[in-house]
Formats: C-alpha cells, sequence, structure tokens
C-alpha cells in the first residue's frame, strides 16, 4: 500500500503544478481504488457505485487545493470520498443498508478495481443545464480541448473569466448532483 | 458521460493550484473581520476611556490573554477542520484549554472573595449586556471565518460550524475588552465564556446548512 501512496500523491503533487498528463493517471489511479472502496460499502446498492465514484472524482478535482502536501494523500482521498458517500446516505435516508460500518480506521485504500460499471446519471445532461459562462468554457477547454487564450477569442470571454467559468462550473456541477439525487 | 470521460474532462487543460491565493484569502478575510469587528465596538460601544490605566493591571492582561487564546486554538482546531482526512487530535482539547484555566483562576479568586462580595464579583456591572455585546462584535468574524470555511472542504460540519464560532468569538471578545470596563476572572470566566458559546452554538447550527460542498 506504500507503494502506491507515494505513486499517487507525486502523481497529484505533479498535477497541482499544472502537469495534465501526470493529473489524469492520477485520478485515473484514484477512481480504481475509489471504486473498490465504494463498492465495498456500498454492496446493496451496486447501481450507485460508479455514479458516486463520478461524485468523488469531481469532489477530488474541485477540491485538491484542499490537499495538504504534509498529510498521507491516501487519508486526504478517502476522507473526501467517505464524505460524499455519506452524503449519498443521508440523502436516501437508508443508512441502514449499509454493509461496512464507516469506521475511522479504514483509511487504507483497497486493492484497485478497474471495471468501471455504468453511471446512472449522465454529467453530459447536468451540464447541460449550466449557465452559458460556466458551460462555455468547459465545453470549450476541458472537452474540445482549445486553450484557455482560444476559448477568450471564440466567446467574447476574458480569460480570467474563462477560467472562473471552469471553476465556478464544475462547482456548480458538483451543487446540481447535490441536489438532483 | 462514463467515468473515463469525466477524467479526461477533468486533466484536459487543468490550471496550477497557487496555495499561497489560498493563504491570502484567508489572511483577507480574518483581516477585514477583525476590521469591522473593531469598527462596530468604536462605532456603537466607544472605547473604554480609562483603558490606559487599566492596562497596567495583570487582570488586564489575564483577560487579553484568555480572549487571544480562545482565538488562535480555535484557529489551529479549525485550519484541521477544514482539510479532508486531517485529525483534529490535541487541537480539539487545546481550543477548550483556556476556558478550563480561566475557571480555576476564577475559582481562585472566588475563594478568597468574601462570601457576601462573590455574588457582586461575578454580576459586575455589565454582566446583563457583556454575552450579547461579545456576540454581536463576533459576527463579523464569524461571517468571516464561514466565508473562508466554505472555499475549503470540512467533513464535520456541525463540529466545524461550532470551531468556528467559538474561535470568532474570542477573537471578538479580545476587540469587545477595549470597551468593556470589568476586569475579574470570575466575571470574565461567566459572560465572556457564554459570549463566546453563542457564536458556537449559532455555528453549530449553521454548518450543515452553510457549509455543505
Amino acid at each position: 500500500m506504500q507503494t502506491s501512496e507515494d505513486r499517487l500523491r507525486g502523481l497529484l503533487l505533479r498535477g497541482l503544478d499544472g502537469d495534465a498528463a501526470a493529473y489524469r493517471t492520477f485520478l485515473r489511479d484514484l477512481a480504481a481504488h475509489l471504486r473498490a472502496f465504494l463498492r465495498k460499502r456500498l454492496a446493496r446498492l451496486p447501481d450507485e457505485v460508479e455514479d458516486l465514484v463520478q461524485e468523488s472524482l469531481l469532489a477530488v478535482h474541485n477540491q485538491r487545493h484542499t490537499y495538504d502536501p504534509a498529510q498521507p494523500l491516501t487519508a486526504w482521498a478517502i476522507a473526501l470520498a467517505r464524505y460524499k458517500l455519506i452524503d449519498l446516505l443521508r440523502r436516501r435516508s437508508r443508512q441502514d443498508l449499509l454493509h461496512d460500518p464507516l469506521d475511522e480506521d479504514s483509511e487504507q485504500l483497497a486493492a484497485p478495481d478497474g471495471a468501471a460499471a455504468e453511471a446512472r446519471r449522465d454529467l453530459a445532461k447536468l451540464l447541460d443545464t449550466l449557465p452559458e459562462r460556466q458551460r462555455m468554457p468547459i465545453v470549450c477547454v476541458k472537452l474540445e480541448g482549445l486553450s484557455v487564450a482560444q476559448t477568450a477569442a471564440r466567446t467574447g470571454m476574458t480569460e480570467s473569466a474563462v477560467k472562473v467559468g471552469i471553476h465556478r462550473g464544475l462547482k456548480a456541477l458538483a451543487a446540481k448532483i447535490r441536489s438532483s439525487a | 458521460m462514463n467515468t473515463d470521460d469525466l477524467i479526461s474532462l477533468l486533466a484536459t487543460g487543468v490550471e496550477p493550484v497557487d496555495a499561497r491565493a489560498q493563504a491570502r484569502a484567508v489572511l483577507v478575510a480574518v483581516s477585514a473581520g477583525l476590521l469591522l469587528a473593531a469598527a462596530l465596538m468604536a462605532g456603537m460601544l466607544g472605547v473604554e476611556p480609562t483603558l490606559a490605566a487599566e492596562a497596567r493591571l495583570p487582570a488586564f492582561w489575564a483577560r487579553e490573554l484568555f480572549c487571544l487564546a480562545v482565538a488562535t486554538s480555535g484557529l489551529v482546531c479549525l485550519r484541521r477542520l477544514a482539510h479532508p482526512g486531517m485529525r483534529t487530535g490535541w487541537t480539539g482539547p487545546a481550543s477548550a484549554l483556556p476556558a478550563a484555566l480561566l475557571w480555576l483562576l476564577a475559582a481562585a479568586v472566588l475563594m478568597q472573595t468574601a462570601p457576601e462580595q462573590r455574588m457582586a464579583t461575578v454580576l459586575g456591572h455589565t454582566a446583563r449586556v457583556c454575552s450579547l455585546l461579545i456576540a454581536l462584535v463576533s459576527t463579523p468574524v464569524f461571517v468571516a471565518l464561514v466565508w473562508v470555511l466554505r472555499r475549503f472542504a470540512p467533513t464535520r460540519l456541525r463540529l466545524a460550524g461550532a470551531v468556528a464560532g467559538w474561535a470568532a468569538g474570542g477573537a471578538g471578545a479580545l476587540v469587545y475588552t477595549l470597551h468593556c470596563p470589568e476586569l475579574a476572572p470570575p466575571f470574565i470566566a461567566v459572560w465572556y465564556v457564554l459570549g463566546m458559546l453563542i457564536p458556537a452554538a449559532a455555528g453549530a447550527w449553521l454548518g450543515p446548512r452553510l457549509l455543505r460542498w
């Protein structure tokens, strides 16, 4: 587990410096760990697992500035996923479906589980419901791969407005997931 | 959208995270909260005219130290609560320690006070307004701390709200000391602590409503 912690941590730190390739690898590897973590705890709600993996990844991204390099990455990522898991269970008020107790000590990553199931919630549809000043920057930069400058030129927004639009849009997406479930 | 598409979306064009921008935002918010609290105290209540004379007494500095200790120990605990996966550890008990020590001091003072004067020592002259005024002066700092917490990711919302209120209460009380004529430790131990508990209770109630992410 130690090697996995060190590797993921190194990838995230490079991602925080703006290395998109390292960040992509980090998210992909973390997704497999989170999937295993959540599948074990949602044994009786298997249909929810992939939605929650996606919600947790979005949270990891939106809250990536809260990672303190001095703390174990695993504890941080698991705390984010556990918060989203508890949030889900609270929304459904079905905490009795918990398979495993959410003890504070389960901060070790489970063995990765790479087999993604179909997500039931379509984030692309939720994305379409965002206001234009958030949706357009996300579509241009994040889906079409344009630079911030190109997006600014195409949309007529300033570069900082494009960055703010992406940032707020992804947070708004997380809020929409919360209220839609 | 499948999970790989989402990962691709999140990673594409990812911007570097500026850690100093976070620290700056915290500093600006807390400073603004303190300045507003000071303006509220000075404008509405006025600075105590005999402040300079009081500043020569040890009891004055014991009171300042108590308020400062509540604010700083609360902020240390709050920093950990704002980061997912950080344990509060010793910082939780440490933020209650100043009040515990003050109560010991107050008990010692009361034991040396003549029994018929004990009640008067506890009540001072401003017992009826002190706690409410501390809660009022704390409000700008409390708002600032909630604003800061919303930029982070606390996972224990009720506790984070309560500690934010407690720390804001300490900071607000520190500002309020510039107006307050009371120096007796038994008075501080009751009415100041009550004044800090009001924002703490408000924070415990508001936390789950305002801090979700």
